[in-house]
């Protein structure tokens, strides 16, 4: 298999998994088998592509030519290989998380949950690996509308509305904002391709790229800037696994992830500083961060809370992106990754939480640590990496982000970010801590309970040392960031 | 032999096969027969195409008559073009056809109604190839009479008032026509388009030939169902036989888009468009029509009514493109014509198939029904994520080119309509989607089987091609191109 077939492959296989599934639907057992040989299949081939990408192999496929001058196509960058090995190896953690999560649930239609779910990877595989502007739409909104049935799934009126809500206002925005700035560059540039130094410089006047890039931030809604993120906490009427993959992963980090591109890839960075594209930007991401936070804090709901904390996280990213130096884009390109581990754990603790005790209120879950000891401690690990602190992932992207707003002289922003850690630990902590030292509510006894399958353990053990791990070795990720901003 | 009466052949099959048909003795032998007669235009139609691709012309003299004395049948890439679309349609709706219309229309007028379906694919392609104003008109009036019937045909009583509404409304539009080609007849004494173009030229700014014009182009904007004379047609494709919607939204009105093309920039030209108000009434008009038709669409209760106010939607997207008056307008007009015609084809048999299931397209009778009919209804979903024009999709390769052309003159505001058309297409759609897929299932949803494999394989065919076409656009793009360049335009931009 030569190179260029890996690659499409890496793509494909997801949508050929999904076929696989729908096949097997009568034999429950089979159509897991499928799943986990498709995920595992998958992180093969990424890993692979990673290798042949380090050796400094160049990676391109063209899947076809739609309109004349241009193509549909697969280029692996730096950027997009990072994000690739995340979202490759979270889908494995999520399948054999979400095997114990819908069996304990007793969830109906769970092959159209798996199938849609390996072509929602698959359209973020690509996404990270697309060639284009073009290309990378295509998968965004691939992604949208294969998320559609996995948000309504339960089916209820309430799951109708907020499945109405996450889908109208991601194609609303990407139809009226994303398409039209799509279109908007084409005219101006005559092409979509990713270059670094990007290809609208010199063919805009500051003004228009200002609002241009406008256009393309609150376009990708998917990003959840506000009041482009209302989306988000309506979708959390899905079922846990979906949450936790699609909406602390691959949903919402392809929308920060688009964004990182067009900054990098499309404008550059020399012609947003130059041209002030995101003097003004800035504050919405900002204000963001803030207020995302001083909403989750007010949130009883844990699922709604982690939805609102997510919004909060994903702006630190599009921060770093609009600040558009070196140093800001290494620590958002980190942030990509350590907070999807750290925010799945999150998830998977909650669903846990749910599957074993059917609570979903922070206020239900006095006591609760002592009964399931290894959910709540998962739960921690991932607050403190979220937060910040060492020995944690997080630490590190916050750390370049912060740098980034000291480099820019921007000092009320790095306030925001010092104060919006705080507000992280005001809003996550008080979940664990409840749980280890808080009464029980009704002075119930919690002996009946157990932890959550061993399946959902055994996805929360990993990735909560995988939050430890990227402490200690950051080096893939860091690399990966530097080589795509060219170094500091 | 064949190749050189390859465009007459087109239109006398049909022609000749038509009252044989209706005196067949049983419907099975219609029906096959009307098979047989589209599959052999369809061939021949897309043998045509090929002849014409690069820009070249076929001249076909009927009766060896030259012209501008005798009728010329001239091909052009857009005629081959509309050519292939009406028998394509025809031929994927016939193998559909079979158990939808012996389900719906009585045992014994069946061969009548293949007959009056054949006069009608002879009206349509009968527009499409010829070369002859009062030609165009006399197949105008074969394709309308036949459609009125076959409306009526419908299985309601109400039917019989959709088809004269529509009688009324067509024949007021068949009468305008004609009128501006009496007009423009007199002013230069001939008939041939070609011929009437360079006669036109030098008597541009007559009182006459503008009274002409406008006479014309209203008459066709009627039979395009171009907002606000767009009142005839929600009614006639939902009353009609449910073959008879698939065919007729697929087709009838890109005929006349057609029609309005050749007659505005074929036969006066584009500079006539732009010195008068022309193209500022198009523009509006289409707008209006985005937005009031998809708005509209929006509180129907019906999914046939709800897909016939999308058309009209849909027809002024192309009314703008038509507006636009360039050729990335032309192109993305003739793109969408062909592009809806897969959507609507597919959309109007899926709702086919809901109707032979349940004997009714109502929503309160389609609650929850995607679980019990799955092909049908994600049938539907797909056709209507080409509607929006999702990427992938042949109806995003569409919009692009709307968009795009809009961006191209700086009309800021077509552009904004165009998108916010697709924002509200989201609408209505997901309307839909909730319907089918999310609801409970009622008493008559629970139960009922996926229909037959005959109404769901050209079904699929038709959304595979949406899908197809979302990907390769070697076929749609470059033969509108090229006949948007041969109408003549752009050439004073250059």
């Amino acid at each position: 298999m030569n190179d260029q077939q890996l690659l499409l492959l890496a793509v494909m296989l997801p949508f050929g998994g999904a076929i696989g599934i729908m096949l097997c639907h009568r034999w429950p057992n089979l159509r897991e088998a499928v799943t986990l040989v498709t995920a595992t299949g998958v992180c093969v081939v990424v890993f692979n592509i990673y290798m042949l990408f380090s050796d400094g192999v160049e990676l391109t496929a063209e899947i076809a030519r739609p309109l004349p001058g241009l193509s549909l196509g697969l280029e692996v960058e730096p950027l997009g290989m990072s994000f690739a090995l995340v979202a490759s190896v979270l889908w494995l953690i999520t399948s054999i998380y979400s095997i114990g999560y819908m069996r304990g649930r007793d969830k109906q239609n769970q092959t159209r949950f798996y199938a849609l779910f390996a072509i929602a990877i698959g359209s973020t595989l690509g996404a990270a690996f697309a060639g284009n502007l073009l290309s990378l739409f295509l998968f965004y909104e691939i992604l949208t509308v294969s998320t559609y049935p996995l948000v309504a799934h339960a089916g209820t009126n309430k799951a109708r509305r907020g499945a109405r809500t996450y889908v109208g206002i991601l194609l609303a925005s990407s139809i009226m904002l994303l398409l039209f700035a799509i279109l908007i560059t084409y005219t101006a540039a005559g092409s979509l391709d990713f270059q670094r130094g990007g290809i609208l410089a010199g063919k805009l006047d500051p003004a228009s790229a200002g609002l241009l890039y406008a256009l393309f931030v609150f376009g990708t809604a998917k990003a959840a800037v506000m009041p482009f993120h209302q989306w988000l906490p309506a979708a959390m009427v899905a079922p846990t696994p979906v949450s936790a993959l699609l909406h602390a992963v691959a949903v919402v980090k392809v929308g920060v992830f688009t964004i990182l591109k067009i900054t990098v890839y499309i404008f550059g960075t020399d012609f947003i500083t130059r041209s002030g594209a995101s003097d003004w930007l800035i504050w919405f991401a900002g204000g963001t961060i803030l207020l995302a936070s001083f909403i989750a804090m007010t949130r009883d709901n844990l699922k709604l809370r982690l939805a609102y904390s997510t919004i909060s996280q994903l702006s630190y990213i599009v921060l770093g992106a609009l600040l558009a130096t070196n140093i800001s884009l290494v620590g958002s390109a980190l942030h990509i990754s350590m907070h999807a581990f750290a925010k799945i754990t999150l998830f998977f603790a909650a669903g846990a939480i749910l599957v074993a005790t059917n609570k979903s209120d922070v206020s239900d879950m006095g006591g609760l640590g002592r009964a399931m000891p290894i959910t709540f401690g998962a739960f921690l690990i991932g607050s403190l990496s979220i937060i910040g602190l060492p020995p944690f992932g997080g630490m590190w992207s916050k750390w370049y982000l912060a740098l980034g707003t000291v480099e820019t002289g921007q000092w009320l922003l790095l306030s925001v970010l010092l104060l919006s850690s705080l507000l992280n630990i005001a809003y996550l902590l008080p979940v664990p801590v409840r749980g280890f030292f808080g009464k029980t509510s009704d002075n119930a006894s919690y002996s009946g309970i157990k932890e959550a399958p061993p399946s959902c353990l055994a996805a929360m053990i990993i990735t909560s040392l995988a939050c430890v791990l990227l402490f200690l070795y950051p080096d893939p990720f860091y690399e990966l960031a530097l080589n795509a901003f060219g170094g500091n | 032999m064949i190749e050189q009466n390859l465009s007459l052949l087109l239109v006398i099959i049909p022609l000749l096969s038509a009252p044989v048909t209706a005196i067949l003795p049983n419907a099975r032998s219609a029906w096959l027969l009307t098979l047989a007669v589209t599959w052999t235009c369809l061939i021949l139609a897309g043998w045509q195409i090929t002849l014409v691709t690069d820009g070249s012309i076929i001249s076909y003299e009927l009766g060896g008559w030259s012209p501008p004395w005798g009728i010329e049948y001239r091909i052009d890439a857009m005629n081959a073009f509309v050519a292939l679309i009406v028998s394509g349609i025809a031929a994927i709706t016939l193998p559909y056809a079979l158990l939808s219309v012996e389900k719906e229309i009585p045992l014994e007028k069946i061969p009548l109604f293949y007959s009056a379906f054949q006069l009608c694919l002879v009206g349509l392609l009968g527009i499409a190839q010829t070369g002859d104003v009062f030609n165009l008109f006399v197949f105008l009036e074969i394709s309308s009479l036949s459609s009125y019937a076959l409306i009526a045909m419908g299985e309601q009583r109400r039917s019989l008032t959709a088809a004269y509404q529509y009688l009324i409304m067509g024949t007021i539009g068949a009468t305008f026509l004609l009128i501006g080609i009496g007009l423009i007849y007199a002013e230069t004494g001939t008939l041939n388009m070609l011929d009437l173009n360079q006669r036109l030229q030098p008597i541009l700014d007559h009182r006459t030939v503008h009274t002409g014009f406008a006479f014309i182009v209203v008459g066709i904007a009627l039979k395009l169902a171009l907002f606000p004379l767009h009142l005839w047609l929600p009614n006639a494709y939902k009353y009609a036989p449910s073959v008879i919607s698939v065919f007729l939204a697929a087709t009838a009105t890109k005929v006349a888009v057609y029609i309005m093309l050749r007659m505005v920039f074929g036969v006066f030209s584009d500079e006539f468009v732009r010195k008068t108000p022309t193209d500022h009434m198009f523009l509006l008009l289409g707008a209006f029509g985005v937005i009031m038709a998809s708005a509209t669409a929006i509180y129907q209760r019906d999914v046939k009514r709800l897909f016939a106010y999308s058309s009209i939607a849909q027809v002024s997207y192309i009314v703008l493109g038509i507006g636009l008056s360039s050729v990335l307008g032309v192109t993305a007009a003739l793109v969408h014509v062909f592009n809806h015609a897969l959507m609507k084809g597919a959309l109007f048999m899926a709702c086919g198939a809901l109707v032979y299931r349940l004997g009714s397209s109502r929503f309160e009778n389609l609650n929850g029904v995607g679980r019990q009919m799955p092909w049908t209804c994600v049938a539907i979903f797909i056709a209507s994520l080409s509607l929006i024009g999702i990427p992938g999709t042949a109806g995003f390769i569409s919009k692009w080119y709307f968009v795009l052309a809009a961006l191209e003159q700086e009309s800021w505001p077509i552009a904004l309509v165009i998108l916010l058309g697709s924002l509200l297409a989201v609408g209505y759609v997901w309307k839909i989607v909730e319907l089918l897929f999310l609801r409970p299932a009622s008493d008559s949803t629970a139960t009922v089987g996926e229909a037959p494999a005959a109404l769901l394989v050209p079904m699929w065919l038709l959304v595979i091609a949406n899908i197809y076409f979302g990907f390769n656009t070697e076929l749609t793009v470059n033969v509108a191109d090229t006949a948007a360049r041969m109408l003549g335009l752009g050439m004073n931009h250059e």
